[in-house]
């Protein structure tokens, strides 16, 4: 095969311009690298941009008692201790200080009396903690991120799917990767790469996520025989809107309760009494969504099989101030005035805790040159995310991959690009040309999001997640067929097939990893296994390529040292 | 359940034309959905784009019965079920295939746009007075919308000479933030081109976030390039500063 491709080089390629690719790009850009930023949507579309509620960061603005120690702890036990303690630790340290920096780069926050940034409650955190712009926060940040990148001279490759990473040896050496627009393909030379390519929500049919959560860049990671951790700790956020069907799913921020927001049944009991009579509904996630789960199992759901969320007790004004966004959703996609009346809730597939295993310090995975950061990297969550504690995470571990990526750069010779990859990558990428008509991508898609919803959801037994291993191997069959019409010119049908091997191979690791964890824990729920086994809370739950093959292991987990331990004992409750 | 017609473009940058395809229609379904439908069961090769379903990213831009619209906020039921419901791409922009357009010229315009840059000395406290006045114009989630419907740009194509109402609303939540210490002016004058704007307010009818973009934003930057070039004392000043 010829030369179909053109090739660019740069110091650090960062996969994903959502929050952590930008914050990650923006350090190395600092270091003197030169940067490549390539992402399958326009720039400033990522998932990041939709997040609503807020950032988590001990800036102890409202409540002065706050301090990182409280959000470490808070952290750690919403995490159910599986938590890199490490990680814990840095983000709730630094997190006050990347805060700032936005606000120095142009972020607008919303203020307190006394012109300081406000925060608000969130589940799971002791103290008001979420720095915030109404509910339209990841918006804010994006656009400061974006701006600022543009300025200092990123060079940006939107509408660019990266479909696979090319090594030297065990090291990293660049990407593959082709244009949405035109089909063209295009490879990439690098020192190090980062991967910030997001979550794996787009494998559940019920979920807050978009097309582009499709698990690439773990695929990617994993294909390259860089270590996943914990991939069976999904995050069903409590709250999705449940009807009308088309809007099925869409997220109901956590801020509705942050503000307020009471959950009832359809008995108009307040069910979080019995689940959490202390913290309500500001109780942690997982325990929201299997409390609304089990209140509907039980025929105490509403008419469209959710709970009701009400907020309409706070005066209208307020609402509209404080929730605008959510107002606008409800209002114009299902016809209900969330001043006056509640709504209507349920469980969504929403955020994945497991991911990429790195290093606390340097974000760099087991493969060397090869670092992850934000929502495709694991370990700062453990077995449940709190709310806020993702966009914090993306500037925290966004900034320090960025910067060991730019100094692993700056230490390593160039590496040699071996095309013999290139074009088994090309091959590969073009087959669905060749399959035209057999089987169409979006069936495939759409059986994969039912076995994923139906036996790999909130309540999991080994029976179920067995059966979901059969089936995905089916559908890997069925989706090897996957044929495609048209031409390489802007093809959704194409794009799909591609990122559906992501899909099934990210839905492979999450179902493995769940049968082998025998309890539950955080997000983890065994119908089978009801209780938490403290010789789970010492391991590491592993996937990994080997011989071609995937294959699951333990890795110990390493002592959290006296002084943290000390902290999170310290406090009574 | 009932069912409509969408009738939407197929194409590329040479040629195309309208296609009408069924599509079943749910409670509470949106256009987007409906496109969903077509690319999922009959043409999978129907390009779109779309990101969050919920009106806040700003890619499902599209002419719907002739209004430009976000698709995935626009409900069928509210649309007229009896005859085809049209769905065309963008026409300010030069089409790639379908539904989806070059919009690189506006990451174009953007770059010429200094960031905020802080002025020396500010302790960062600023009332939420001053956060809520120009919370309007950082709303925006780049639809590109207003951009399409402004005659400027879609009639007489001025692209080199005119930045369009997206940008006067960037430039407008820059300079109204209350720490900002830089000076746009020049910029919005001679390389932007506000005065190419003569206040129409399409662009304003057409915003999903309901920014007063006219009003609110273009307006008070008007009166703002006046006073810095073309009034008499600052244009003194100016003589005796030197700039
Ligand atoms: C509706 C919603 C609301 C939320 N609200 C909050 C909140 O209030 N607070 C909070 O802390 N968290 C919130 N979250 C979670 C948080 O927004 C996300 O976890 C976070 O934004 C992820 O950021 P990221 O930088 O890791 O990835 P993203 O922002 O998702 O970016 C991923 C990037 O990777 C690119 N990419 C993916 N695959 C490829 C590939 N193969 N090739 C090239 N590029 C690729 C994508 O195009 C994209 O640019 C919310 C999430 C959702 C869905
Ligand atoms: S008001 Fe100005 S910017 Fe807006 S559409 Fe009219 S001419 Fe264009
Ligand atoms: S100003 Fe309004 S119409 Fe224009 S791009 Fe922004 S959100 Fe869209
Ligand atoms: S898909 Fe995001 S605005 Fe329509």
């Amino acid at each position: 095969m010829t030369a179909n491709y053109e090739t660019r080089e740069h110091d650090v390629l960062i996969i994903g311009a959502g929050g952590a690719g930008l914050r990650a790009s923006l350090e190395a850009l600092a270091q003197g690298a030169s940067v490549g930023v390539v992402c399958k949507s326009l720039l400033g579309k990522a998932h990041t941009v939709m997040a609503e509620g807020g950032i988590a960061a001990a800036m102890a603005n409202v409540d002065t008692a706050d301090n990182w120690k409280t959000h470490f702890r808070d952290t750690m036990r919403g995490g159910k201790l599986l938590n890199n303690w490490r990680m814990a630790q840095l983000h709730a340290q630094e997190s006050p200080d990347r805060v700032r920096e936005l606000e120095q780069w142009g972020a607008l926050f919303d203020r307190t009396e006394t012109g300081d940034i406000l925060q608000r409650a969130f589940g799971g955190h002791t103290f008001k903690r979420l720095c915030h712009v109404g509910d339209r926060t990841g918006l804010e940040m994006i656009r400061t991120l974006q701006d600022r990148g543009v300025q200092q001279g990123i060079d940006v490759y939107m509408e660019c799917t990266v479909t696979r990473l090319l090594t030297d040896g065990g090291r990293v050496a660049g990407a593959f990767a082709y244009w949405r627009e035109s089909g063209r393909l295009i490879v990439f030379k690098a020192k190090s790469i980062v991967i910030a390519t997001g979550g794996i929500g787009k494998a559940w049919r019920v979920t807050s996520n978009s097309w582009e959560y499709t698990g690439d860049g773990m695929a990617l990671a994993y294909e390259a025989g860089a270590e996943l951790m914990d991939m069976e700790f999904v995050q069903f956020h409590p709250t999705g809107m449940v009807w009308p069907p088309g809007v099925q799913g869409i997220l109901v921020t956590e801020a509705v309760r942050g503000e307020g927001g009471i959950l009832r049944n359809k008995l108009g009991e307040r069910f979080m009494e019995k689940y959490d009579p202390k913290r309500m509904e500001l109780s942690t996630r997982d325990v929201v969504a299997r409390s609304i789960y089990t209140e509907v199992k039980e025929g105490r759901g509403t008419e469209h099989g959710g709970a009701y969320l009400d907020i309409s007790q706070k005066p209208a004004e307020y609402v509209k101030k404080k929730l605008p966004s959510m107002y606008h959703q409800f209002k114009e996609l299902a016809d209900v005035d969330i001043t006056k009346g509640p709504m209507e809730v349920g469980p969504t597939c929403h955020y994945v805790m497991g991911g990429i295993r790195v290093g606390a310090e340097t974000a760099e995975s087991t493969v060397p040159g090869l670092f992850a950061a934000g929502e495709a990297a694991a370990g700062l969550h453990g077995a449940n995310r709190l709310g806020g504690n993702s966009l914090s995470d993306l500037l925290v571990f966004g900034r320090r991959a960025g910067l060991a990526a730019a100094q692993h750069a700056k230490q390593v010779s160039a590496p040699s690009i071996d095309t013999a990859q290139i074009e088994q990558s090309e091959r590969e990428l073009l087959a669905p040309f060749s399959n035209t008509g057999v089987e169409s991508p979006y069936a495939v898609h759409r059986d994969l999001q039912e076995v994923m919803q139906n036996l790999v959801g909130i309540f999991r037994a080994e029976e179920d997640l067995k059966k979901a291993l059969v089936e995905l191997g089916k559908l890997k069959a069925r989706a090897a067929k996957a044929g495609v019409e048209g031409s390489r010119l802007f093809n959704p049908g194409w794009h799909l097939s591609y990122d559906l091997k992501s899909m099934l191979t990210i839905s492979e690791a999450v179902t493995h990893s769940a049968l082998a964890r025998k309890e539950s824990r955080g997000a983890h729920s065994r119908i089978d296994f009801p209780n938490l086994d403290s010789l789970w809370e010492k391991k590491q739950n592993i996937i990994v390529r080997e011989n071609g093959a995937m294959q699951r292991r333990e890795n110990p987990v390493e002592e959290m040292p006296a002084e943290l331990k000390q902290v999170l004992a310290e406090d009574k409750s | 359940m009932s069912e409509a017609t969408l009738r939407v473009f197929r194409g590329d940058s040479n040629s195309g034309q309208t296609v009408d395809y069924p599509v079943p229609v749910a409670p509470g379904m949106v256009v987007l959905d409906a496109l969903h439908y077509v690319q999922g069961h009959l043409v999978p090769d129907l390009a779109v784009r779309w990101n969050c379903k919920a009106g806040k990213c700003g890619s499902c831009s599209a002419e719907v019965n002739g209004r430009p619209r976000l698709t995935c906020k626009t409900r069928m039921d509210d649309l007229p079920q009896d005859q085809p419901i049209t769905v065309l791409p963008m026409k300010s922009f030069p089409r790639i295939k379908d539904l989806v357009t070059d919009v690189s010229w506006n990451y174009r315009v953007n770059r010429k746009i200094p960031a905020f840059e802080p002025r020396p000395g500010t302790n960062w406290k600023i009332s939420q007075l001053d956060v809520d006045r120009v919370q309007e114009f950082r709303k925006c989630i780049e639809c590109f919308l207003c951009q399409n419907v402004c005659h400027v740009l879609r009639e007489h194509d001025m692209k080199e000479q005119f930045a369009g109402p997206r940008f006067f609303v960037r430039v407008a939540g820059l300079d109204m933030h209350p720490l900002d210490g830089r000076n746009r002016a020049a910029l919005l004058k001679n390389e932007l081109g506000l005065g190419l704007c003569n206040i129409t307010k399409c662009c304003t009818e057409v915003c999903p976030e309901e920014i007063h973009i006219t009003d609110n934003a273009i307006i008070p930057l008007k009166e703002r390039v006046v006073d810095e070039f073309y009034d008499p004392l600052t244009m003194l000043f100016r003589k005796i500063r030197g700039k």
